[in-house]
Order: structure tokens, then C-alpha cells, then sequence
């Protein structure tokens, strides 16, 4: 699961596809999230860091990075994966 | 180390310049408390979902309304109308404020005979009457309102077997220029029957014409309709008056005024589109006065408001079930508020709130109750602030028929809580048990 190298994200949470022009804003903790994939970390190794700095359990957060991995699928963010 | 708060991490789409179904984002809104008492306070309290009504404001918006007719006006009756909301709680603060009754069936009626009202202070509308109805309501001398042909036969056969004479009106339905026309009650102006049926009351023995009603139909935001309604009411009775020297003590001009809630499909929300009380009361006292009736015999002018009056006193609170993510990439957020208890989620966009501020960021998002129902949506497209399972929830503005046309279906129906002027809460209606309804059941013997 790599974020494309085409993907360019700044500080502020703007995201901007350069395929295809489609920008998009993320929140705090979903910038460091999509830092961190950037920076090919694994689950495990990003629930980590989140669940240390953030008041919140692994469980909960869990079901949080799910459902905003499907969110960067949707949005075509990862390079193609092959199943 | 203390850590820091923490939020669902979201990504949205930016589509810049291009206006959406879910409105603009404005921020996220917080409604933390009713009348000073914590919305969390009141669920550990009640349970979730609980309705909640405010004495403070049901008081508030009657004198608010009260004064804007009374200031124009000198004669003006309010007569509660109960179908919005008859919790007993509620129709007594109404009577307390010197509101009449006005009810729609033998329940109702009996309901405020319950509640204390006086014979002579109801009104009875609505075309299913039983002739044990009308008996009782001549026997009261309530005010009861004709609303067919088949009615007024009913009453001339049951007077004529009593000596009691019945206080009469008739309701009256007509073109005001809007639409929809409402034609299923009463008798139509423009075709003559409502003159021919005030021609028959006048010559039967035991009828008394006291008024002439009309509801010219529900969540009316034109408020020149409602001064073409009393215009032709006027007109006809000046058109009584000069045939039969007779006066009309009443012109009752029903209920229909918008609450501020907003219509499915409105472009505008409608905080700012409802017309104010003092834009409906202009409009009415305006074609009262300027009518032909001479100013001694100036009738007194009825108001069956319901929903304007009691819908900003009601709140839903409640909490959220669960997050979803739909196959369209919508977040979907189910909550224990459903359509069964929110009624009025069918033509209202409902707004809904956290209680308390969580993340200053929102998705497009559909809300959703909690019956396993494809029907249940409660909102289809909001922005939405990143609640978690558990985060409490308040609807604003659901004090009108939800608490009367709910639905016990899949789940049962939760407390009614009446917070008082001095801010202390009471349960007005128990939430139900399954006890309720066994009580009502009856088995077979070959079944048990």
C-alpha cells in the first residue's frame, strides 16, 4: 500500500493529484496519517504513534484507519495494487 | 505526557465553485444545553433518545404570537390545536395562557374536557363526528364546526328530538391564490355550496350561526393568502348580516402558519423564509377591519395555531449507533432517532447537532435511525461534524405532531420530559415497556 508518487502533499493538509487535477483537504491527524504512509510505515507501526500521541484506543482507531485507508483507496491515492 | 485530543482522521474532495445538495458549511453549530440543563445531563437522566419541551419557550412564543394579534386586532381568541401536540402538560400551559380548545375527534373532546376546559371553550372540527360526538358537544355548547352536508343533516335530526339548540359554524374552503387549494373540508366558497349551507343552518329551528371557519391549509409562507381568507369570510358575513340581520360573533381562521423549520426541497433554510407572526397577523386584522362589517359588530377573530407555536419547544436528543462507510464513499452515520419517533423527518430537513464541539471538520453525510428499515433516513445529505459511537445528538425544533403522529414500530417510545420555567425537569409521558403493549394483546385460548 504506497501512496503515488504523483501525489503532492503540503503542511497544511492540501493534497493535489497531478494526474488528474483533483485536490483535496485532510484534517490534522489525517495529514500525519498520510505522512506517514508516505513514509512506508506499516499499520502497526502508525497505530502505534497515533494511539501514543493521541487520546484515543487502539480499537477505536482502528476502525477510524480502516475506514480512512478506503477513503484514499476511493480517491485513487495508493498505486494500483495487485490482489 | 498528556496526550491530545484526538479526531477520526478524514480526507475530503475539494470541488471549488461548485454549490452541492448538503448546503454550505458554516461550521459546526453546538447545542449543549435546554434551558440551562446539559442535553448529556438529561440522557443519563431519561435514556436515549428522550423528547424534550421547554415550558419556558411553548410561554415565550404564545404571548410572542398573542401580542402580535391583540396589538392589531381587539377581540382575538387563541383555542390550542391539540392534534399538534396533546400531551396534557402541553394543553394545559396552552389553557393556562387563556387558549381555548380545539379538537379534530371524540378523543380530543374528551381529552380537554379532561384537561379542564369548559364546554363553551372547545371547538370541534373535522369531518368524523359520531352522532354521540355531536350530542355531547351540544349538550357542552361547544363550537361545532360543519364540515359536510352529511354533518349538518345529523345535527338537524339530533336537535330536533332535544330542545337544545347547537352553536354552529361551518368551514369554509376557498382559492386564496396559492397551491395546493385544500378542498376535502368544508364548503367551497367560489361554487356557492358554503352560502347554501349557511342559508340551511339559518332557517333550521334549533341551529345557532355563531362563526365561520376556514384552514386554508398547513405551513403557509404567503401571509397575503391568509388576508384573501378573511376577506371572503367577511364577506360572507356581511352577506348573513343583510340577509338575516344576524351577526357572526366569530371568524376563526384556522392554523397553517410555518414554523421555521425547513421544507425538503427548499432552496432557503427556513429561518429565512417564514414569515413572522406579525406578517400573518397584518395580513389577517387588515382584511378584518378593512372589510365591510361595521366596526360594533366586528367578530372575534379565532386562531387554531399549532405548529408555530410549539415546534421551537421541542428537542430530540439522542446518540450515535454507529459510523459507516457506503459503497459511494458517503459517510453514513446511524443514530437511535428514527423516523418512527420523528415523523416530521418525511418533509423536513431536520437539523442536527453534537452537543458538544468535537472536531471543527464535517463530512457529507447521511443520517440515518436506527429501524432496519431502507425508509429510515432521518437526514440524506448533511455536513456532518466526525462523531464517534456513543457522541450525543440533538434535534431542534420537533415540538409539532411528532409527539402525537410517532409510530410504535421496532422500537418503543422513549420519555417526554417538560423542563419548567424554574428549570427543573419532569417526566410527562413514561417511556413505554413491553408491558404496554401485552396489556393490549389478547390470546386466542388455542394460542396460549
Amino acid at each position: 500500500m504506497k501512496i503515488r508518487n504523483n501525489i503532492a502533499i503540503s503542511d497544511n493538509g492540501f493534497v493535489f493529484d497531478s494526474n488528474n487535477g483533483e485536490s483535496f483537504t485532510l484534517n490534522k491527524i489525517g495529514l500525519e496519517i498520510l505522512q506517514l504512509l508516505k513514509d512506508q510505515l506499516t499499520e502497526d507501526e502508525i497505530t502505534a504513534k497515533i494511539t501514543e500521541k493521541y487520546d484515543v484506543d487502539t480499537t477505536t482507531f482502528e476502525q477510524n484507519y480502516f475506514d480512512f485507508i478506503g477513503m484514499l483507496r476511493h480517491h485513487n491515492l495508493f498505486e494500483k495494487e495487485t490482489f | 505526557m498528556e496526550k491530545l485530543k484526538y479526531e477520526r482522521p478524514i480526507i475530503n474532495k475539494l470541488q471549488a465553485g461548485m454549490p452541492d445538495k448538503f448546503g454550505m458549511n458554516i461550521g459546526v453549530k453546538v447545542i449543549s444545553n435546554i434551558d440551562g440543563i446539559p442535553v448529556s445531563e438529561i440522557i443519563d437522566t431519561y435514556g436515549s433518545p428522550t423528547f424534550v419541551l421547554s415550558e419556558q419557550t411553548i410561554r415565550d412564543t404564545f404571548q410572542e404570537a398573542n401580542e402580535a394579534f391583540t396589538t392589531r386586532y381587539p377581540k382575538v381568541q387563541f383555542a390550542w390545536s391539540y392534534k399538534t401536540n396533546y400531551l396534557n402538560a402541553v394543553c394545559k400551559i396552552y389553557h393556562d395562557e387563556g387558549s381555548w380548545a380545539e379538537v379534530v375527534s371524540g378523543f380530543e373532546y374528551d381529552k380537554a374536557i379532561g384537561n379542564g376546559v369548559k364546554g363553551s371553550n372547545i371547538i370541534f372540527n373535522g369531518p368524523d363526528k359520531s352522532d354521540k360526538d355531536l350530542e355531547k358537544a351540544i349538550e357542552n355548547d361547544s363550537f361545532i364546526h360543519i364540515d359536510h352536508f352529511d354533518e349538518l343533516y345529523s345535527l338537524i335530526k339530533i336537535t330536533s328530538k332535544s330542545n337544545k339548540k347547537a352553536k354552529v359554524a361551518i368551514r369554509v374552503n376557498m382559492d386564496t391564490g396559492i397551491y395546493p387549494q385544500w378542498d376535502r373540508f368544508g364548503f367551497n366558497y367560489e361554487n356557492g355550496d358554503a352560502w347554501k349551507v349557511l342559508n340551511k343552518i339559518m332557517l333550521a329551528d334549533h341551529l345557532e350561526l355563531v362563526g365561520l371557519h376556514t384552514h386554508i391549509g398547513t405551513y403557509i409562507l404567503t401571509p397575503n393568502a391568509y388576508g384573501v381568507a378573511a376577506s371572503k369570510l367577511s364577506e360572507l358575513a356581511v352577506r348573513v348580516y343583510r340577509k338575516f340581520n344576524h351577526i357572526v360573533s366569530y371568524i376563526d381562521m384556522g392554523g397553517g402558519f410555518a414554523s421555521d423549520n425547513t421544507l425538503k426541497g427548499a432552496y432557503l433554510p427556513g429561518k429565512d423564509t417564514c414569515p413572522s407572526f406579525d406578517d400573518y397577523a397584518e395580513s389577517i386584522t387588515n382584511a378584518l377591519i378593512n372589510s365591510e362589517i361595521p366596526p360594533e359588530n366586528l367578530p372575534t377573530l379565532i386562531l387554531e395555531t399549532g405548529r408555530a407555536l410549539i415546534d421551537d419547544a421541542g428537542y430530540l436528543v439522542g446518540t450515535v449507533l454507529a459510523n459507516k462507510r457506503l459503497v459511494s464513499s458517503r459517510r453514513a452515520t446511524i443514530i437511535d432517532i428514527g423516523i418512527n419517533l420523528l415523523f416530521t423527518s418525511f418533509w423536513y430537513e431536520h437539523e442536527i447537532y453534537p452537543v458538544k464541539q468535537v472536531s471543527e471538520q464535517t463530512e457529507d453525510t447521511t443520517i440515518y435511525g436506527p429501524l432496519c428499515m431502507n425508509i429510515d433516513v432521518v437526514r440524506s445529505a448533511v455536513k456532518f461534524p466526525l462523531l464517534q459511537k456513543g457522541d450525543h445528538v440533538i434535534i431542534p425544533r420537533v415540538g409539532a405532531y411528532n409527539m402525537t403522529q410517532w409510530m410504535q414500530f421496532i422500537t418503543l417510545r422513549p420519555n417526554i420530559v417538560l423542563i419548567d420555567t424554574d428549570k427543573k425537569m419532569h417526566i410527562i409521558r413514561e417511556k413505554e415497556t413491553n408491558e404496554t403493549f401485552n396489556t393490549q394483546e389478547r390470546l386466542p385460548k388455542h394460542l396460549s
